[in-house]
């Protein structure tokens, strides 16, 4: 009982990092129907720059309480991605907004790939550890163990989610981004700067990165120039899962997929005797995702697309 | 006069690929002959999965997969590893057939799924089978795990092997030229196979297909068979070009059958020209040979400029090599060699 706990409660930690790195891929999928492969590459940026301006600070001799100096790299590091997705949007996808769909699909790998070389040439191709400077202790749930941080990670995710879904719903902003995900031409004729709107998602979705980029760095104290990808591919995972271009759908697909993930890690030896091994963790993701499409071809919650008449 | 033109040219590039791989390794070293090798297996592979992408429209990311089956059935039946060692003629068409199955059983549960869905289901099925090869090697030890499976059998036949250097008169011919003109000789074949499917009423119905699949099915066709075809097809070339990639490499691991290669075939296509069959062979060219001329070239001239390494060559070569594939996506998004009628569509798409 208290390993299922557990494992549930790692679940709801991955999963809300999931979700949150979904959303970025989900917001730019809505409006532009188009995968942003280096929205991953964009994460991990987010993690390296926090940490390398917390050991800054550290070395400079400046001693914070561990969340303060967290908080004051985030500062930095949001900003940095923000410009980062601005500048991928501007680069490698605005001047292909007309052309045949695989074209921007082919610049955002090339762009991936420099990214990834670009945090080599700054940052080597080893781990780097997370600074020790947070705490953590622990609490009991249920016989489970869970860390103050890692209660932390979700309930921010959970507030940046429903941040983001006001701003998405209640905001002139938010409706424009409807509208344009709608029908960006019609969106145009109404007064919306269609441009500023790609941009705009852009940004949020890069800086959401960021945060999320940050929470994997604490959560598995280390970071790494790669770790975008596998991250990244999860994250597209739980926002297909969901229905890709739906925001609810990739926080649903997110959390699902990281409980999924974790209780089959937990529970894959005793399920076939011994055959299949933890090391088979990564199969479920794709598994369930493979099982859930064939009965719902556009995801959990994605609308039901009809067929042209 | 068209036809004599025609047979000049079929002859001249006949004379230059017989050649090529002579006058390769007495200009650049044997190395080189090997790259020309590896393209060739690109060229098969990026042809294969132009039938899936381009001439049908599905988009596949996990095609690398029957690449592995290929490359895994020719290994698991020719090495010490089982102590099996059947023929290549044997083996090949085996794994072929195996990556078509493989084709088929990854097409069925996806038929109904679209685009981008399709896309990632297609790679969740590539990294399942990457996995899987990954972890085989227990509790029974069937695919060695990530050690892979080593001294894989080359191609033999009659007491001649492609492995050992031979020599003809005064010849000395290296395994990479023999496997040259055995890679050159399947190449030629996939190509006219490609090539007849496309102009036949097989490759129309996959056009119309890609078009619009409503009308498709409403003019009679059998869009589940057809889908099922384009799958199938695609994974035989892929499953042929696994075997002799085992075979020629003599070592096979999980780690050659990453996403990434999934997407570099992929660029391949893309940035070739999807759907033309010369614009396709194009695109394997370049991306198998760039980054090698890259990798001979950053170095020495780090070296001659600054009198040291700056940057680490791999880095600085994968570095030029993303930025090139962004570059020429950005000037010409329509690929280096398309169709007419793609340069057509994409012309009209611009204007509208």
């Amino acid at each position: 009982m208290d390993i299922f706990v557990q494992q549930i409660l790692n679940g709801l930690v991955l999963g809300s990092i999931y979700a949150l790195i979904a959303l970025g891929y989900t917001m730019v999928y809505g409006i532009m129907g188009l995968i942003n492969f280096a929205h991953g590459e964009v994460v991990m940026f987010g993690a390296m720059v926090t940490i390398t301006v917390i050991s800054a600070m550290t070395n400079a001799g400046i001693h914070l309480p561990g969340g303060a100096m967290v908080l004051i790299a985030l500062m930095v590091a949001i900003p940095a991605c923000m410009l980062l997705g601005f500048t991928i949007e501007r680069v490698a996808y605005r001047p292909l907004r007309n052309a045949p769909k695989l074209a921007p699909l082919i610049t955002a790998i090339g762009l991936s790939i420099v990214l990834q070389q670009v945090a080599i040439l700054i940052w080597g191709r080893n781990y780097i550890p997370f600074p020790p400077i947070l705490n953590h202790d622990t609490i009991d749930i249920f016989g489970a163990t869970i860390t103050q941080l890692q209660v932390l990670i979700v309930i921010l995710c959970l507030v940046l989610m429903a941040g983001l879904l006001l701003v998405v719903e209640k905001t002139k902003l938010g409706r424009a981004m409807r509208a344009t995900s709608q029908n960006p031409g019609v969106a145009g004729l109404m007064g919306v700067n269609v441009n500023t709107i790609v941009s705009a998602t852009f940004v949020m979705g890069s800086g959401l990165g960021a945060v999320a980029g940050v929470m994997v760095a604490t959560n598995y104290d280390q970071a790494h120039y790669y770790m975008g990808f596998m991250i990244g591919l999860k994250a597209f995972t739980a926002a297909v899962l969901g229905g890709i271009g739906n925001l609810g759908g990739a926080v649903a697909g997110g959390i699902l997929l990281g409980i999924i993930e974790s209780l089959g890690a937990g529970y894959i030896g005793d399920l076939t005797g011994g055959f299949l091994g933890s090391n088979y963790q990564d199969i479920f993701a794709f598994a369930v995702l493979i099982v859930v499409l064939i009965f719902r071809p556009s995801g959990l919650l994605g609308e039901k697309i009809a067929d042209r008449a | 006069m068209t036809s004599n033109k025609k047979l000049g040219t079929f002859l001249a590039s006949a004379i230059v690929l017989a050649v090529l791989p002579f006058v390769v390794s007495g200009t650049l070293g044997n190395a080189w002959v090997r790259t020309i090798d590896f393209a060739l297996l690109y060229v098969m592979l990026a042809l294969g999965l132009n039938i899936v992408v381009g001439f049908a429209g599905l988009l596949d990311l996990g095609f690398i997969a029957f690449y592995a089956v290929g490359a895994y059935t020719f290994a698991l039946l020719g090495s010490p590893h089982f102590g099996i060692h059947l023929p290549f003629y044997i083996t090949i068409p085996l794994g072929a057939g195996f990556a078509a199955l493989f084709g088929i059983l990854l097409g069925t549960p996806v038929l109904k799924l679209k685009g981008d869905y399709l896309a990632i289901v297609t790679l969740g099925f590539g990294e399942i089978v990457r996995i899987f090869m990954n972890n085989l090697n227990a509790p029974i030890n069937i695919t060695n795990g990530p050690q892979g499976i080593n001294l894989v059998d080359p191609i033999q036949f009659a007491g001649f092997s492609l492995g050992k250097v031979t020599q003809i008169g005064s010849f000395t011919l290296n395994p990479v030229h023999l496997y040259y003109y055995m890679f050159l000789a399947l190449t030629v074949l996939v190509v006219i196979m490609v090539s007849r499917l496309q102009h036949s009423r097989i490759g129309r119905a996959w056009v119309a297909m890609r078009e619009d699949y409503i009308a498709a099915s409403a003019m009679g066709l059998n869009i589940r068979n057809i889908k099922l075809l384009a799958f199938a097809l695609g994974a035989l070339s892929g499953g042929v070009a696994g075997g002799l990639f085992a075979a020629f490499q003599g070592f096979i691991s999980p780690e050659s059958f990453s996403l990434l290669e999934s997407i570099m075939i992929l660029a391949m296509v893309v940035l070739g020209g999807m759907g033309h069959i010369p614009g396709v062979i194009l695109g394997a060219v370049v991306l198998t040979i760039a980054p090698e001329i890259l990798r001979d070239v950053i170095g020495p001239l780090q070296m001659h400029t600054f009198g040291r390494m700056i940057v680490d060559p791999e880095n600085a070569r994968m570095l030029l090599f993303g930025l090139a594939m962004v570059v020429m996506m950005l000037t010409r998004p329509e690929g280096m060699w398309p169709s007419k009628r793609r340069q057509a569509e994409f012309d009209d798409a611009k204007k509208g």
